[in-house]
């Protein structure tokens, strides 16, 4: 892959929260990358770090527990942790804009909506006031919000229109990359087609890339080019869309979709990933999935294993698994039972 | 497989643990360190103190803080100290009393107000408020005017002056726990009001009670010894520290040292039972982390 | 909104109602006989029943407390004084601005030194300055506030003769009162603004807003302190109230002439009405202040705004 070519190019990042009881290693040498005009779903559940990883590109993860540990993470080619604290307030919200999960708590409750926004415009575009009164009641419009509503406050909207505003100001400078973190996990199924339409729609309109935290697997089949699956704070699998529906192949995609039911099916149980998550404080020696994983080998609990690329654009982190839809293979990696 | 190593289990809210972690706030613990000196103070006050509070002895009247009487001594040539001292019981006697009649009917009021909600509610708060429109330091000088002067009527002053901030408080709780299921389970099973209220909810209000009245015997202290110190309350030569301070006050030019360790005592108790407070706080309440 | 005002000062009424009955219980209460206290230890049999037939002594206590009020209704009256037969209002009206003044300047005190130095030390949480600007919270608040006046009398005003220690009407005068009575609530204010702080600055619309590439300094000037203002203005008002009834025993210490002190010496010279009508005209004032926080809390924060629209 060429460096050039790549919107973000993140290399072996890792961030730690240092805590009393114990170091939290919530993202552990990850590696991730995007190009101009893809969308990427970042897969994982909850407490996988993909939030953290969020925040680390942001430069806003909390300093008293949190600590960037090490890594790169190049934007439009230039590394990111290297940036000074005024370098990267310009790039907040003007190159690169953050969605965040919770609607109902992520709106200044005693600001109007269309000065919210106005911050926003205001923060990196050398304009008026006025001027950016008038573009904030521009992007209300372009969300689907009536212009009318410009000067009420936030309590006076619903859920879904929250967020509507959050995107309004996220996408108010035209960021070249959006990073949505679960922005409609906290609104009801109808309220999330919405959305996601919505912001479909503008990301094409104002062709900004998109890097979408989610857990819903329909999320992604709907929005994504490409998918990474992240656990225990790596990335182990990452593929484009159809190709990880299609053919997964790291043991814990393999169980996320084993566990989604099949509506065609008869099952009297949901089939699930046996075990836990590990305890971030305490992670498991070797590959962190070997503990729950069905076909851990011998050296999985002992080597961490690297990203193979197992066809072209689709890479695991895991070579048990890695030749499973090989088509002329020998027998398979034993299975332990 | 290799077995993962077990998730630690975070420790359960036992008194082991709180002491545990009490001991770590350095200031709380020197607040207990204090308070259990004043007690200590205070139940062997006639053995310690090296001269008897009311012993007067006027050929050594306003005499510097010396070997022999490490305070000085008053008007009336008393030993300082041991005023001081002795003091010390009056004081703790005090706020323990005065906020012991605020918890009690503070919390009987508040109990049955929040348990039984609807007008009695209405009534007991409306009340409430009233006695707090009135500002306590306020309402105790009153109260204290009207029942004359005497160490037994300054408590129940400061302590009626006291009782609707309790009542506020374990209403509260009471209301919050009143809508959870274990009040409705014991219900099921045909507890009586009483006893659900003795039993279960009581209990569960203990966390903010302590808070409150570790802070509350703070400023019962103070309050007693403002009344002290304007005239209402204690009777000479009864040695509280207000009126110890109020006392030597006509003399503080010469002799400031009358004035000096009185409010010096006034002040480090508090200042240890505000601390003790606040750690327990700290500890007791765990979503308030600092 | 103005209906909301309106109702909310008639609610005053009430509990008005039920403060001048406590008053005038605990007056009733009060051992002593008030015709022996006005007219001495001399006067005749005659002229103390006299006196008590006048003054409706003789009658029925809720007849008694009745009087009372209308005549409070009516005509402002609430009595007289027993040592110098004027009227009670008149007393409490000509002493109030003293105690205005020094509340007003605690208040401001407080407030402009207490805010700035909570914030700060909620930003620099755990550091040196927060833990010492804790302490000295502490402090402030375990202070009994006649030992600091006495205390302050002693450095300033006897032994460096900066201050003067009495009399109330240059600016000199009004130092020491004002150092004395406004540890209190500066302490109450400084940890209010604090946890309140603290508590905004974990939000998620300051995460929003530092997301937008907003300088820290606005975050936390504008953005936190725009939504931690709120109690904190709460708690202005009910130290305010302490102010009043705390100024009875900084008034008395430096012979400031205004209610506090009033009240002290009719205790000690036992002029009951007057000790009655202070503590009714705090409490009045007091509840009113409250209302007026109230209603800011309401104008500053649009949610409860809407409430009442």
């Amino acid at each position: 892959m060429e460096n050039k070519k790549l919107l973000l190019d993140i290399q072996d990042l890792t961030i730690h929260y240092i805590t009393e009881s114990g170091n939290v290693h919530a993202v552990e040498n990850l590696n991730l990358t995007l190009e101009h005009g893809e969308n990427l779903g970042f897969v994982g559940e909850t407490g996988a770090g993909k939030t953290t990883t969020a925040l680390g590109i942001m430069g806003l993860v909390p300093n008293p527990p949190g600590k960037v540990m090490g890594g790169k993470i190049l934007f439009e080619g230039e590394d990111l942790l290297k940036k000074s604290e005024r370098q990267m307030r310009d790039i907040r919200g003007g190159k690169i804009a953050m969605i965040f999960q919770d609607p109902m708590t992520s709106l200044n409750p005693v600001m109007t909506v269309d000065k919210q926004i106005a911050e926003m415009v205001l923060l990196h575009n050398d304009v008026t006031e006025q001027q950016a009164l008038e573009r904030a009641q521009e992007m209300l419009e372009l969300v689907g919000i009536k212009r009318e509503r410009a000067k009420d406050f936030p309590h006076q909207f619903s859920g879904g229109m929250k967020q509507r505003v959050v995107i309004a100001i996220a996408l108010a400078c035209n960021p070249t990359l959006l990073i949505a973190d679960e922005p409609t996990t906290a609104l009801d199924v109808t309220i999330q087609a919405q959305v996601l339409e919505l912001m479909h729609d503008l990301r094409r309109k104002i062709n900004t890339s998109l890097v979408m935290i989610t857990h819903d697997l329909g999320i992604v089949a709907e929005m994504c080019d490409k998918v990474a699956i992240m656990y225990a704070g790596k990335v182990v699998e990452y593929a484009p869309t159809e190709a990880l529906f299609n053919r997964p192949t790291h043991p814990y995609t393999e169980g996320l979709f084993n566990s989604i039911p099949d509506l065609e099916k008869d099952e009297e149980e949901l089939k699930v990933i046996t075990g836990l998550m590990p305890d971030p404080t305490n992670l498991p020696s070797g590959c962190a999935f070997h503990p729950r994983c069905p076909y851990a080998a011998d050296s999985c609990s002992s080597e961490v294993p690297a990203m193979l690329e197992i066809a072209p654009g689709h890479f695991a982190a895991c070579p048990v698994r890695a030749g499973r839809w090989a088509k002329t293979e020998a027998a398979p990696a034993e299975v332990k039972s | 497989m290799s077995a993962q190593a077990p998730v630690k289990m975070k420790s359960e809210a036992g008194l082991l643990d709180i002491w545990n972690r009490l001991r770590k706030n350095h200031l709380a613990l020197f607040g207990l360190v204090i308070v259990v000196l004043l007690v200590f103070f205070a139940i062997t006050a006639d053995f310690i103190a090296p001269y008897r509070y009311d012993q007067q002895n006027l050929m050594k009247a306003f005499e510097s803080p010396s070997k022999e009487h490490f305070f000085g001594t008053d008007e009336f040539g008393r030993d300082i100290f041991s005023r001081i001292i002795h003091g010390s019981r009056i004081s703790l006697q005090v706020g323990m009393i005065a906020v012991g009649i605020a918890v009690v009917f503070g919390g009987l009021l508040g109990s049955v107000a929040g348990y039984y909600g609807g007008r009695i509610d209405n009534l007991i708060m409306r009340a409430m408020d009233i006695l707090l429109s009135i500002p306590s330091i306020l309402l105790a000088i009153a109260i204290a005017a009207s029942l004359g002067p005497g160490l037994y009527n300054m408590m129940v002053a400061v302590g009626i002056s006291s009782t609707p901030q309790y009542a506020r408080i374990i209403r509260g709780s009471v209301l919050s726990l009143r809508g959870q299921e274990f009040v409705e389970a014991a219900k099921a099973v045909g507890s009586s009001d009483t006893r659900i209220i003795l039993k279960h909810i009581i209990p569960n209000c203990l966390a903010p009670i302590i808070v409150q009245s570790t802070l509350g015997v703070a400023s019962a202290i103070l309050t007693a010894a403002g009344l002290s110190f304007i005239g209402l309350g204690i009777q000479p030569p009864t040695p509280e520290w207000g009126a110890m301070l109020s006392g030597g006050r006509e003399y503080i030019r010469d002799y400031a040292y009358m004035t000096i360790f009185p409010g010096l005592a006034i002040m480090i108790t508090i200042l240890a039972l505000n601390f003790l407070g606040d750690g327990l706080r700290d500890v007791l309440d765990p979503k308030l982390k600092r | 909104m103005i209906k909301y005002i309106f109702k909310r000062i008639l609610s005053l009424i009430p509990v008005m109602l039920g403060v001048a009955f406590i008053v005038f219980t605990l007056l009733y209460l009060t051992p002593g006989d008030p015709a022996r206290i006005v007219l001495g230890d001399q006067a005749t049999e005659e002229a103390l029943h006299e006196f008590r037939e006048k003054e409706g002594l003789n009658d029925p206590f809720l007849v008694q407390f009745g009087n009372y009020v209308w005549k409070a209704v009516t005509r402002g009256d609430i009595g007289r004084s027993y040592m110098t037969r004027r009227s009670v209002a008149n007393e409490i009206m000509s002493a109030f601005p003293s105690t205005l003044k020094l509340a007003l300047s605690c208040v401001i005190a407080a407030i402009i030194l207490g805010v700035p130095i909570g914030i700060l030390s909620a930003i620099r949480q755990n550091s040196l300055f927060d833990n010492v600007t804790r302490f000295l919270a502490m402090v402030g608040l375990s202070m009994p506030v006649f030992w600091q006046g006495v205390l302050l009398i002693l450095l300033f005003s006897v032994k460096l003769r900066w201050f003067p220690s009495s009399g109330f009407d240059t600016w000199a005068t009004l130092v020491l009162p004002t150092l004395t009575l406004a540890c209190n609530p500066l302490a109450v204010i400084t940890r209010m603004t604090r946890s309140s702080m603290l508590e905004v600055v974990r939000q998620d619309y300051i995460r929003t807003a530092r997301a937008k590439g907003q300088s820290e300094r606005i975050v936390i000037w504008r953005h936190a302190l725009g939504n931690a203002l709120i109690p904190i203005v709460t708690v202005i008002g009910l130290q305010f109230g302490t102010l009043l009834a705390g100024a009875v025993l900084t008034e008395s210490i430096f012979s400031i002439p205004g209610v506090g002190r009033l009240m002290v010496d009719a205790i000690k010279m036992r002029d009951y009405p007057v000790v009655q009508g202070g503590v009714l005209f705090i409490a009045i004032t007091f509840s009113f202040v409250n209302l007026m926080v109230d209603l800011l809390y309401a104008w500053v924060d649009p949610r409860i705004r809407a409430q009442y629209k």
